[in-house]
């Protein structure tokens, strides 16, 4: 059924998948905050941006992000100089992409979200006297919890499914930047098709199962709504 | 490939389409009726599985050139060489096809290992899925070193950049390649025919590959 290898892979699939979401909820609410609520002319640039990597293919994210960890490149000539090792082939290079990758997908509900307040619960609990930061955190954090749901899980979905990018700068290392899109594609390529089918067919149950409960709780939020 | 498909179409009146892609995807491609016409792996064991398979004949296989393994770095005026390769200060990350995959990161395992260095090495080695990615990785500068295709190395593209070394073949089994003639079309036995023509001979030579009944 599953080889070491395998398990090893599903480990580092789940383990770069919680780590990227909660980078990118930590670091997506406040650029989500910022652009729901800016009047700045450089949003709609800024959303683009952003919004990239819904466009690209994850090829020519990973072949740039490849490029610039090599000792030349931006990133790789920064890490060389603080003394850090390179990014590339490396599991926090792998967060890195995946960061980049998933950006639209936590940012975009937050910010919806966040959108969708207005501005009449903060401008009453401002008249009561709340702070910017326990209005965030007791007014706008409760109400914006289908936003965090639906970020999270899509962006942790999103990168359990990443393969363009890790293809093009993880290395294939087990335990380190082998995730399971790429074991189930060696297993194809290696002919070894019952394991791939293993493989590919719990990958498929578990984005259903995430799917799944995000609709349904989508659903059951609506329906609290409205009764 | 550019050059043959080149000289090909400079004799004969078909047109050549070249579909590129790892030898393991076209075999399952292939086994699922690809319509293809010709299969030029870069092993022998997908087309000789597609013969036992019966979904090509035996008749239509030939060994059509044989590989050979180099170690390159981006890096101008190495000394590369056995030396270079055993003293492991000289370098951090090596690149590498995957052994399981490819047929050059099987020879590059195999020559890890008849140096000694197989266990040294195994926390330093990166692979790509075939050996076009491990010389990206070591071309982009990420790896320090790529066992790469000989082919790679001498590509016109570096412009001669970068340094050399041509892994012994005794270091590591042949790197046979076979071709597998696929459809009974004209077109296809015309083309099987002219890789066994001098002028290919000449550019798998020249290209760094060595002919399958001259090779040692």
């Amino acid at each position: 059924m599953l080889s070491q290898p395998d398990i090893a892979a599903l480990l580092i699939t789940l383990k770069l998948a919680a780590t990227t979401t909660l980078i990118l909820l930590l670091l997506g609410t406040p650029l989500a905050w910022w652009l729901a609520t800016t009047r700045s002319k450089a949003r709609s640039a800024i959303e683009a941006v952003i919004a990239l990597p819904l466009v690209l293919p994850p090829t020519v994210l990973g072949f740039y992000l490849l490029l610039a960890f090599s000792p030349d490149g931006p990133i790789g000539a920064t890490t060389a100089a603080l003394g850090l090792p390179s990014m590339a082939f490396s599991f926090w290079g792998l967060v890195l992409g995946s960061a980049i990758y998933s950006l639209p997908f936590v940012v975009q509900p937050l910010q919806n979200s966040f959108a969708g307040l207005g501005r009449m619960p903060l401008e009453i609990a401002a008249t009561l006297g709340a702070g910017p930061i326990d209005r965030f955190i007791s007014v706008v954090l409760p109400l914006s919890k289908m936003g965090y749901l639906t970020a999270a899980v899509l962006g942790f979905a999103h990168t359990l499914g990443e393969f363009g990018v890790v293809l093009m700068i993880g290395g294939n290392i087990p335990g380190e930047t082998q995730v399971l899109s790429i074991a189930i594609y060696d297993h194809v390529e290696a002919l070894e098709y019952s394991q791939a089918h293993w493989l590919a067919a719990g990958l498929l149950l578990c984005s259903f199962l995430v799917l799944l409960i995000i609709y349904s709780a989508n659903r059951r939020f609506h329906l609290m709504k409205t009764t | 490939m550019q050059r043959i498909e080149q000289a090909f179409e400079g004799t004969s009146e078909h047109e050549l389409r070249i579909i590129r892609g790892s030898s393991g995807k076209h075999y399952a491609q292939i086994r699922n009726g690809a319509p293809f016409d010709i299969f030029l792996s870069a092993d022998q064991l997908r087309p000789r599985r597609l013969v036992e398979e019966g979904v090509a004949k035996e008749s239509g296989l030939a060994t059509y050139a044989q590989g050979q393994l180099a170690l390159w770095s981006r890096q101008n005026d190495l000394q590369l060489g056995r030396e270079y390769l055993l003293n492991t200060d000289n370098y951090r990350v090596i690149a590498m096809a995957n052994p399981r995959l490819a047929p050059y990161g099987q020879a590059a395992r195999e020559v890890f290992s008849n140096l000694g260095l197989e266990s040294l090495l195994s926390e330093r080695l990166v692979m790509g899925e075939n050996i076009a990615q491990a010389f990206q990785f070591a071309f982009s500068g990420n790896a320090d070193l790529g066992l790469v295709a000989y082919s790679q190395a001498l590509s016109p593209n570096l412009r001669g950049q970068g340094s050399v070394w041509l892994v012994p073949s005794e270091l590591h089994q042949p790197i046979k390649q076979d071709m597998l003639i696929l459809s009974d079309s004209t077109a296809a036995l015309e083309f099987a025919s002219f890789m066994q023509d001098d002028v290919v001979r000449e550019i798998l030579l020249s290209s760094g590959y060595l002919l399958p009944e001259i090779a040692p």
